[in-house]
């Protein structure tokens, strides 16, 4: 760093802690296991960090994949995935043309990795499929009773939501987002879209003037040591005129699109927040099918941002889904955004609801705070980048459902007309559409993500969420967000943990077995299930679902890292806050994770 | 070899997923649940696509009973090696109370139509536990039986099957035509790739309803109620 000399003594002994907290940071597993490797395991043997080609066990095994051609292929069978297959076929059959759209998605049925709150808003949906109440979409609830509180320990402030603010959710449904997207599956396949759940794409392919060729599903038949079983597989190729990726918040696909193509030299790091939800069937008489009920503060510090959601839906039995959300750009690493929530519900005014309630459902995703600051360049030569995965969810209106949407279905209008085009000269092999991002920036999304675009940044100022709150009311309820100024964020959520010993641990209560609960038997009602003999992803942090765990070495003293990938949610939270940044979430094999019904 | 293989696969709720009670306690909550093909069924299906690629069984068809959603499981099967599908639709009421006795029935009388020479199914449901369908339909056909095989050799006209039994390893020749039941650790399924997915949309699968078949799905049951175990330890 700077040369030892021009340090006062104060200085060498700030930079001498700077130095030791580093080492601290390097946790004494991956020491031990650099050290004697001969008698611990390597933590992964992907063939990211262990290719197979110098690998004696993969000598002879038949690598060659079966490719196979598409017009348009689509990751991700999620809103934006399929609403913009939905629309290719729309335009397509209006301009009586073959188009061939192929969608993987890595769930084994559309909506089984779906997790929203959800509060829909109707504006994307109603562009799309105008007639969507006669086809049967599950909008079953609107929005009959709105409330904003702020909690104390004890105590609920409620707020008043003037027409005007974001929160006001006059116009719009409770969904169970699960079943909406299995709906719009149904929708797609009846228009021709060619589904295919249970596949991962797992790679990205490349023409040779580097444009974007497709992708590849994964590999499937590989131990957790690394080596081909004898039910090996190889993954499929689907090659298409240009692909749309929708992974949805943080995808593995789309990181790697950045690097390879920079979309992101002109805008902020992406930040995130962690969405953790559960079902419950609550006592009849304490349900009220249209209420929906958002808070912030407690338990949180005015600091922290995050805040809870409980929606009271109308699905034939007294269904409740609630949550809680933390802004994973948190400093104190004793927080624990899980057991935050399992405390939120003992706030009297939430136990009043929940009490001699049933939980049926437990999930958890990241979700994406950056808003307008952090939109990278959307469209690259052979693809284009579509919802939650580059980023477009209005924070303070907690909604991207309906931007992810809009978003899908611009991408489709643009590309239709380049692929239809027979006399198109195109530059690249994959095709290259910039008018997906000129559309994109004319359209409603950019206006909206604009005018919210200093609500989530006004956080960081000393008084935190009261800061925020006062400058939401100042310029957006008032000037609708036209203020010349663009705030920043505060730069990447992996950086934003402060070492342990400058942090107050936090005391959090014992999960009592009938509000609260703890972590794995959250997992075990999530459905999550995993091919267990398959290798980890490449990487110590937390997650959502006991992946990473401490466990004592079995020789006696010291601790060494297990990771228990079976119980992945596939929340991407990881990945996102690792403070070393080493941990890189890969799809596992197809069909594996959660097995969400509706939430 | 001219035999022909039938192959049963029944479509049942994943067994990774936590089962709830439906509220009027008559069954338990599907709709929207993750379902899955009967692991002991997927094994059946390698077994039969195993004795098809060895070229001692000309054809394997996959069957299955139930409403539309059923199509799912036997493209699967399609996709893992087999050559057709018989779609037997049952839904509705039918569908609930449709159990081993009114299957295997229908198994019977499609082993007579399709000629078949072979049935392979898997030993019991993970959604019922029943372990009796092979066991009916060897006895309305009046073929022999070589149920909880963990081991299938095909000899001359005779099949050679190792039975996993209570003492251990039970070893029988049967003749054909007979009945097996899959157990274990037969083989290990192999994968139902995404290009065998997209083949396997390009192969037949026949809708027949068991009235063609002349076999009446009624049941003599009836479910009283459905409960939630209490949990151990507890009174």
């Amino acid at each position: 760093m700077f040369p030892a000399c021009r340090y006062s003594l104060q200085a060498r002994r700030c930079v001498g802690a700077l130095k030791a907290v580093q080492a601290e940071h390097v946790a004494p597993q991956v020491c031990s296991t650099r050290s004697s490797s001969s008698t611990l395991s390597r933590i992964t043997t992907h063939y990211s960090v262990y290719p197979r080609d110098k690998d004696p066990r993969w000598e002879g095994v038949e690598m060659e994949r079966f490719a196979d051609e598409a017009d348009v292929v689509i990751v991700g069978g999620g809103p934006a995935g399929l609403s913009a297959a939905i629309r290719l076929k729309q335009l397509a059959s209006q301009h009586e043309k073959e188009l061939r759209v192929c969608v993987v998605e890595k769930a084994s049925q559309i909506g089984a990795h779906t997790l929203s709150g959800a509060c829909l808003e109707p504006t994307a949906l109603s562009e799309l499929i105008p007639d969507w109440k006669e086809r049967g979409a599950p909008l079953n609830t609107p929005v009959t009773e709105d409330k904003f509180s702020i909690l104390t320990e004890k105590y609920r402030i409620p707020v008043p939501i003037l027409p005007g603010l974001p929160m006001n959710n006059h116009g719009n449904y409770l969904v169970r987002l699960g079943h909406f997207v299995r709906w719009l599956g149904e929708q797609a396949e009846e228009l021709g879209v060619e589904l295919y759940p249970g596949y991962a794409a797992s790679e990205v392919l490349f023409h040779e003037d580097g444009s974007v060729k497709g992708i590849a599903t994964n590999d499937v038949g590989i131990a957790k040591d690394g080596s081909p079983k004898d039910v090996f597989e190889r993954g499929m190729e689907l090659h298409a005129k240009v692909t749309l990726f929708g992974e949805g918040c943080h995808g593995h696909l789309a990181k790697q699109l950045y690097k390879q193509f920079n979309l992101r030299g002109n805008c902020e790091p992406q930040t995130y927040a962690i969405g953790l939800k559960e079902l419950w069937v609550i006592d009849e008489k304490k349900w009220c099918p249209g209420r929906t009920e958002h808070s912030v503060g407690w338990p949180l510090n005015r600091n922290t941002y995050g805040g809870s959601f409980l929606y009271h839906l109308n699905e034939g039995e007294p269904l409740v889904a609630l949550g809680f959300v933390v802004g994973l750009d948190y400093t104190n690493p004793y927080l624990s955004p899980f057991r935050e929530f399992q405390r939120w519900k003992h706030h009297p005014s939430i136990m009043s609801t929940l009490e001699g309630g049933n939980r049926i459902a437990y999930g958890a995703r990241a979700l994406n705070e950056g808003g307008f600051q952090s939109i990278p360049k959307l469209t690259f030569p052979g693809g284009m980048l579509i919802g939650c995965s580059p980023g477009f969810m209005n924070v303070p209106k907690i909604k991207g459902t309906h931007t992810a949407m809009k978003s899908g279905m611009l991408a489709a209008e643009s590309a239709f007309s380049k692929i239809t085009d027979e006399n198109l000269q195109s530059e690249t092999a994959g095709l290259y559409i910039p008018e997906y991002e000129e559309a994109f920036k004319k359209s409603w999304i950019w206006k909206e993500l604009y005018s919210v675009r200093n609500i989530r940044p006004s956080f960081h100022n000393y008084f935190g969420l009261y800061g925020g709150m006062v400058y939401t009311g100042i310029f957006y309820w008032i000037l609708r967000g036209k203020e010349p100024w663009t705030l920043k964020h505060n730069g990447l959520d992996a950086d934003q943990l402060k070492p342990a010993k400058d942090c107050t641990p936090i005391e959090y209560p014992k999960p009592d077995g009938k509000i609260s609960f703890d972590l794995l038997s959250s997992v075990a009602l999530s459905g999550t299930n995993h091919e267990h003999d398959q290798p980890f992803c490449p990487a110590e942090t937390q997650s959502f679902s006991c992946v990473y765990e401490y466990v004592p070495l079995e020789t006696g003293d010291g601790m060494r890292l297990q990771i228990n990938a079976q119980n992945c949610v596939h929340c991407k939270t990881c990945d996102i806050k690792d403070p070393s940044q080493n941990i890189n979430w890969v799809v596992p094999e197809g069909s594996g994770g959660p097995a969400y019904n509706g939430m | 070899m001219s035999a022909r293989v039938l192959v049963g696969v029944k479509r049942v709720i994943d067994y990774a997923v936590k089962i709830r009670v439906k509220p009027d306690r008559t069954g338990v909550v599907t709709d929207g649940v993750k379902h899955s093909m009967n692991p002991f069924c997927e094994i059946a299906v390698e077994e039969a696509v195993k004795l098809k690629e060895k070229k001692l069984v000309k054809e394997v068809v996959a069957v299955s009973c139930g409403p539309q959603q059923v199509q799912e499981t036997i493209r699967t099967a399609l996709a893992m090696g087999a050559d057709r599908g018989i779609h037997v639709e049952v839904s509705g009421k039918d569908y609930e109370t449709l159990g081993p006795l009114q299957v295997s029935k229908i198994f019977a009388a499609l082993a007579k139509k399709e000629q078949a020479d072979l049935i392979i199914l898997g030993k019991q449901a993970i959604d019922d536990d029943c372990n009796q369908t092979g066991q009916m339909t060897a006895a309305l056909l009046d073929w022999p039986q070589g149920t909880f095989a963990s081991e299938v050799t095909l000899e001359a006209d005779k099949l050679k099957v190792v039975r996993e039994i209570d003492g251990g390893l039970e070893t029988i020749k049967i003749n054909l035509p007979a009945v097996v039941t899959a157990d274990l650790r037969l083989n290990t399924p192999r994968y139902a790739t995404l290009p065998n997915i997209m083949k396997a949309k390009k192969k037949k699968i026949t809708n027949v309803k068991p009235a063609d078949l002349g076999v009446d799905v009624s049941s003599r049951l009836e479910v009283l109620k459905v409960e939630k175990l209490k949990e151990a330890g507890r009174i």
